[in-house]
């Protein structure tokens, strides 16, 4: 009897502990959800600080970036896809910057899933890496998005009214900067 | 009955073991899609080493993915040695260390310092995992028959046949400079094999 009363007094903690705990996974962001909240800390580079249209220090979330639409991308410096499209991705932060229309409008940046911000930095130094990235140590990011496989990359659009969606995900695959461009200014209604 | 308690709180200890040492999602690169063997949490270290700090390298001649022999005496002299044990090929966190170490070349060449890789692998498992690597820069040794022998040298063949995920710098004259036997469900810190490079100039 007394075996039962301590196992049914353990349930309703257990329920507690994984719905509560920083460690259980949490689902997938999908399309037309809003981004889990995270905060990010802001740039210390000023052209990076800039570039997201972010001002003072401390700590953003990314509807605060300047922006119609912000493409975020999941990688891990350890990670071979997430190398070998590390070129391609330049290649699209390059075309949206060369672009007028789009200059303003769409911006990128990394998020470094289980990556120090040392490790960070050694692929934004191998691949120059133009656009900002982020170091998410202990995967504490990654968890909030899911434990998705890497490179993930996530379209949001921001709305006047500072209100936000996903409007489109995607696992590896990068198709190209063109291609993928296409997509997602058809997703945000740009095009 | 104190002894029926303590099960109890052993079982409810090991029930919400569950949800707070879940294993993170390691082995996260898409790269190896759904080839990767999910281990489940393991025994941070299971083995006890059997060199320290200061201690000459054990010397060791294994056979390379390249088809080459390789000695860890060849460098003597000649270049700061690391040896980077990992588990075993297609695990998760094994899958997602070596890729990094391939981007950073620069930093061991820096350095004056070559990559050893090795696991217990025989050499056709190693070919094929580490070809979803892109080209790999440095040698990937097979530590496979008699198996584990370098492993059991350097004291990190677990219980299971398996090596610890383990870092041993080397320096020029052979001496072990560094050792870091790592918790085998993570990865360790570039950062930290860098400075422990750094601090041999």
């Amino acid at each position: 009897m007394r075996k039962l009363l301590i196992s049914l007094l353990a349930i309703p903690f257990l329920l507690f502990a994984s719905a509560s705990s920083p460690f259980a996974a949490n689902k997938v962001p999908e399309k037309g959800e809003v981004l889990p909240t995270i905060n990010l800390p802001i740039p210390k580079n000023p052209d990076e600080k800039g570039y997201l249209g972010l001002s003072g220090d401390g700590s953003f979330r990314i509807p605060k970036i300047k922006a119609k639409v912000v493409i975020v991308e999941l990688f891990s410096m350890y990670c071979p896809f997430c190398q070998k499209d590390a070129p391609k991705i330049n290649e699209m932060y390059q075309m949206i910057q060369d672009n007028p229309d789009l200059k303003n409008k769409i911006k990128l940046i990394g998020i470094g899933a289980g990556n120090s911000p040392y490790e960070v930095s050694v692929f934004k130094k191998t691949y120059s890496v133009p656009f900002p990235l982020f170091p998410d140590k202990d995967f504490i990011i990654h968890k909030a998005y899911g434990e998705v496989r890497t490179p993930y990359f996530i379209g949001v659009k921001i709305n006047e009214d500072g209100t936000h969606q996903i409007i489109h995900t995607q696992l590896g695959d990068f198709q190209g900067a063109e291609p993928f461009l296409e997509v997602i200014l058809k997703a945000a209604g740009l095009k | 009955m104190q002894k029926k308690k303590l099960a109890h709180l052993f079982l409810i200890l090991g029930v919400l073991s569950v949800f707070f040492l879940n294993p993170m999602a390691y082995g996260l690169s898409d790269a190896f899609k759904e080839n990767i063997y999910q281990m489940g949490t393991l025994k941070p270290i299971d083995s006890v080493l059997k060199v320290k700090v200061g201690d000459r390298a054990p010397d060791f001649a294994l056979s390379a993915v390249s088809g080459e022999k390789v000695s860890l005496s060849q460098y003597r002299g000649k270049k700061s040695v690391v040896l980077s044990f990992v588990p075993a090929a297609w695990t998760p966190v094994c899958s997602d260390q070596w890729p990094g170490y391939n981007i950073a070349k620069d930093i061991f060449d820096e350095n004056n310092a070559i990559l050893l890789g090795i696991t217990v692998d025989n050499l056709p498992t190693l070919f094929a995992w580490t070809n979803q690597m892109g080209k790999l820069w440095f040698p990937v040794l097979s530590d496979f028959w008699p198996h584990g022998a370098v492993a059991k040298k350097y004291g990190v063949l677990r219980s299971n046949g398996v090596s610890e995920r383990a870092l041993f710098v080397i320096d020029k004259k052979g001496t072990i400079r560094y050792i870091d036997v790592h918790d085998i469900n993570k990865r360790p810190p570039l950062e930290d094999l860098v400075n422990a490079l750094e601090k041999l100039k």
